[in-house]
């Protein structure tokens, strides 16, 4: 069993390693967008099957990788705006 | 029982490993960055879904297995929504 | 050759290969992309080494704030310069970069790999003192306790860092808000990601500081989480950039070093010196510097991903 989840593991690491030459290889941003969804998936599948159910912390790192994909990939979408397009000031404050 | 279980992992795991190599012959092969996102979105979601289910019976019950379960909607719903993102940034680009 | 084995060295190579596009790729955004998946990817390595801590660490750090931090480094970069023109380095001067890299790289393998074969390691005698200091992870031992000092001189060092990115705004900007922000779009996916995400990251920030004392966490982590969350409120247009003169913000930056020195100094009175605990009391007076840390963290890498004063405010 041991051996049978190491393995699963590998497969699913060999997967996200083919998704990655496709994804970084791609010529606009739009692709390369995709990287934070594929690693935040294909990662924490990889990260649970390599621990096995041996290693309690490997839920709390899953947590935090979830967590950080889902903010990479925002981060990613929101980033060919300059951050100072925002420039309506907030009610009742003068600029 | 124990082989029961073990059956049910193996199985579990198998599926979403197949999946995962689903979503990754998608990515490879579709010919548009709309239809690769998909793919990768649907396929790997389902693959990592079915991982998690076929580790529940070899982690703590109840509270590390919740937790996991927990993660995978944490996940599922991420993905949804920062797909959505992506895509419109991707079509807004080519003036949708 | 163990499916452990193959699995490892999959994923250095792998890791291998993201640097080296990382460094390559010519457009920035793809470099940025290429690190955030490197970071991602080298957390996974720790926890293949079964280093939960370091992992956590990793993850939020190098994935997330860091990531974050250049994707602003850039999206500034393209509105405000033209591509610079420079001319590439000489033959010798690459020559002699090559030669020193890989000198380093061969330093530090032949370094790794010549260790005798018991490794001389702190961590024996670390994990036996774990019972006085009534913790029971021995890295959070380590940080908070056996080398309490190196930590507090590192929080001073990260605030002194958030005072030169400020100090970087134009003398008419200074005191005012960083100008790091956007529209938000009503019913827009980020919004509702960010109505979410952000309540479960607050959570998931303050539990792993929680269970840090005996668990793999930690109040670094944590507050990093808490920054992520902090910088997608940001981002989503839900909560605006505090001006960084107010009182409220600056109160919470310094209450981590502040709660920090103040503890050390009562060492004199309660036990044998700066930074001792009284026998039996370590853990609570721990858990309390961490507590008011995890925040004034939080604070000090959200407000470095936004960068210096933009917008004057007016009174």
């Amino acid at each position: 069993m041991p051996e049978f989840l190491l393995a699963a593991a590998g497969f699913v690491l060999a997967m996200v390693a083919l998704g990655l030459v496709r994804i970084l290889r791609g010529p606009e941003d739009g692709d390369r967008m995709m990287a934070a969804q594929l690693l935040g998936t294909g990662g924490i599948a990889a990260l649970l099957l390599a621990a096995g159910g041996g290693l309690p912390a490997a839920a709390d790192v899953a947590l935090t990788l979830a967590l950080l994909a889902a903010f990479a990939s925002m981060a990613f979408a929101k980033s060919g705006v300059s951050p100072e397009a925002y420039d309506e000031p907030k009610p009742g404050e003068k600029e | 029982m124990r082989l029961a279980l073990d059956i049910f992992t193996i199985v579990a795991v198998s599926s979403g490993a197949f999946f995962f190599l689903a979503g990754t012959v998608g990515l490879l092969r579709f010919p548009d960055t709309l239809t690769r996102l998909h793919a990768l979105t649907k396929a790997d979601n389902l693959g990592l879904g079915l991982i998690m289910l076929g580790l529940l019976p070899h982690v703590a019950w109840p509270f590390v297995a919740l937790k996991l379960v927990a993660v995978w909607v944490l996940a599922l719903v991420a993905s949804a929504s920062a797909s959505q993102l992506i895509a419109r940034k991707v079509r807004g680009r080519r003036g949708s | 050759m163990s499916s452990e084995l193959v699995f490892c060295i999959g994923l250095a190579l792998l890791i291998l290969a993201v640097a080296g596009f990382t460094i390559g790729v010519k457009e920035d955004f793809a470099a940025v992309v290429g690190f955030v998946v490197y970071g991602l990817l080298l957390s996974l390595a720790w926890m293949s080494l079964s280093s939960p801590d370091v992992a956590l660490t990793e993850a939020a750090v190098g994935g997330g704030v860091t990531g974050a931090l250049l994707l602003g480094a850039c999206a500034r970069l393209r509105t405000r310069e033209k591509p610079a023109e420079g001319h590439r380095p000489g033959w010798i001067n690459r020559g002699a970069a090559l030669v020193l890299c890989a000198g380093i790289s061969a330093g530090l393998a032949g370094v790794v790999l010549l260790l005798p074969d018991p490794a001389p390691t702190l961590a024996p005698p670390a994990r036996e003192h774990l019972l006085a200091t009534g913790l029971g992870n021995a890295v959070t031992a380590v940080l908070m306790a056996y080398r309490a000092l190196d930590t507090l001189l590192e929080k001073v060092v990260l605030l002194l860092a958030l005072v030169a990115v400020w100090s970087l705004a134009p003398d008419r900007f200074w005191g005012g808000r960083p100008a790091f922000g956007y529209r938000p779009e009503p019913g827009g996916p980020l919004i509702f990601l960010t109505r979410v995400l952000v309540p479960v990251g607050v959570v998931a920030g303050i539990y792993l500081f929680w269970v840090g004392a005996d668990a793999p966490g930690g109040a670094f982590a944590g507050g990093a989480i808490l920054a992520a969350m902090a910088i997608l409120g940001f981002i989503s247009g839900l909560s605006v950039v505090p001006a960084v003169n107010g009182f409220r913000l600056r109160f919470v930056l310094v209450a981590g070093v502040t709660v920090f020195i103040v503890a050390g100094l009562a060492g004199f009175a309660w036990a044998s010196g700066f930074l001792a605990y009284p026998v039996g009391f370590a853990k609570p007076i721990i858990l309390l510097i961490e507590l008011a840390m995890i925040f004034s963290i939080g604070a000090t890498l959200a407000l470095l991903v936004a960068g210096p004063p933009g917008r004057s405010l007016k009174p």
